[in-house]
């Protein structure tokens, strides 16, 4: 009876993280993966920039927007 | 500082917040229902609550460069997904598109929590909730007048989001698609602006900086909708025109 019972609780935790991890994935990744990354390689981009003194603010915007028409570009071919 | 000056300087201080709150919750609630967004709102008071009364003062050690730096990338990739789709969608269907689709289309469930309204209403009501609590801090600390600047700020909360309430009418009535793409943009903008902030950048302007981000996404978005209808135009044959 705990067998089955522990049974029965790992399965329902492990639904839940694969939702959990579902979640998280479609709201950072989304359908293209790429937009993410060239958003995350920007802005270590602009902290290491900031470190060398070199005002960097202006990098996140730039790569964010040619993300999207990178990205737009991909699909609309 | 005399009374009256704390009440304004933190009314207005408080207010610049209180709008990316507002925008934010009246934005993903249009677009993503009610419900979860509020539920998502309240649980990020409830949440900043907590953290007011048990820190009280001692507010200021929380990391508020690190909150903004993972609150803004999150709400940058997010928002530049919605950006995306609405640059997509309003280049096939024009500005009035979109306007009957279904709520389980676009991926909102039609039972239970809809976590992403949740967790976009969440981190906004969070973030802001614990900029403006830092701000009455450091005004009411500075000019030993805690009760004034605490005023100060829940008049500019009263106000702003009594307009954002008035607002929510309005802001139904635009078109889906149209909408996607609005709060896609304002979205990216504070994302980006608290991100870079998060890293310990300084903007040109300080808060400016939100509305020409708005301005470059606007653009941005323009000038991409315009080049896929020109595609799009080039890729229909002679003979069907």
């Amino acid at each position: 009876m705990i067998l089955s019972w522990l049974h029965c609780m790992g399965t329902a935790i492990l639904g839940w993280l694969q939702q959990f991890g579902r979640f998280w994935y479609r709201f950072i990744i989304g359908d293209d993966w790429t937009v993410a990354a060239t958003v995350a390689a920007a802005l270590a981009a602009t902290w290491l920039l900031h470190m060398a003194a070199v005002a960097a603010w202006w990098l996140p915007p730039l790569a964010a927007v040619a993300a999207v028409g990178a990205s737009l570009r991909r699909v609309s071919r | 500082m005399n009374l009256s000056s704390v009440f304004v300087t933190t009314f207005l201080a408080a207010a610049v917040e209180v709008i990316e709150m507002v925008i934010i919750v009246v934005g993903v609630g249009a677009v993503r229902g009610w419900r979860s967004t509020w539920l998502g709102a309240a649980a990020g008071l409830a949440v900043l609550v907590v953290l007011v009364l048990a820190l009280g003062t001692t507010l200021t050690l929380i990391p508020i460069g690190a909150l903004r730096l993972v609150v803004g990338s999150l709400l940058l990739v997010f928002g530049l997904q919605w950006l995306r789709k609405g640059i997509s969608r309003v280049s096939v269907n024009g500005l009035r598109g979109m306007g009957t689709r279904s709520a389980s289309a676009e991926g909102i469930p039609d039972h239970g929590v809809d976590w992403t309204a949740f967790v976009l209403s969440f981190k906004g009501v969070l973030l802001e909730g614990l900029e403006i609590a830092l701000l009455v801090v450091s005004f009411g600390a500075t000019a030993q007048a805690f009760p004034t600047a605490i005023l100060g700020a829940a008049a500019a909360v009263l106000v702003i989001a009594g307009a954002g309430l008035l607002a929510r009418g309005v802001v139904e009535r635009i078109p889906r698609s149209a909408l996607q793409l609005l709060v896609g943009t304002l979205l990216s903008s504070f994302g980006t602006f608290w991100a870079v902030e998060g890293l310990g950048v300084a903007w040109p302007g300080g808060d400016a900086a939100i509305l020409a981000l708005v301005g470059w996404y606007v653009l941005a978005a323009a000038g991409y909708i315009g080049w896929l209808r020109q595609r799009a135009f080039k890729l229909v044959p002679l003979n069907a025109r």
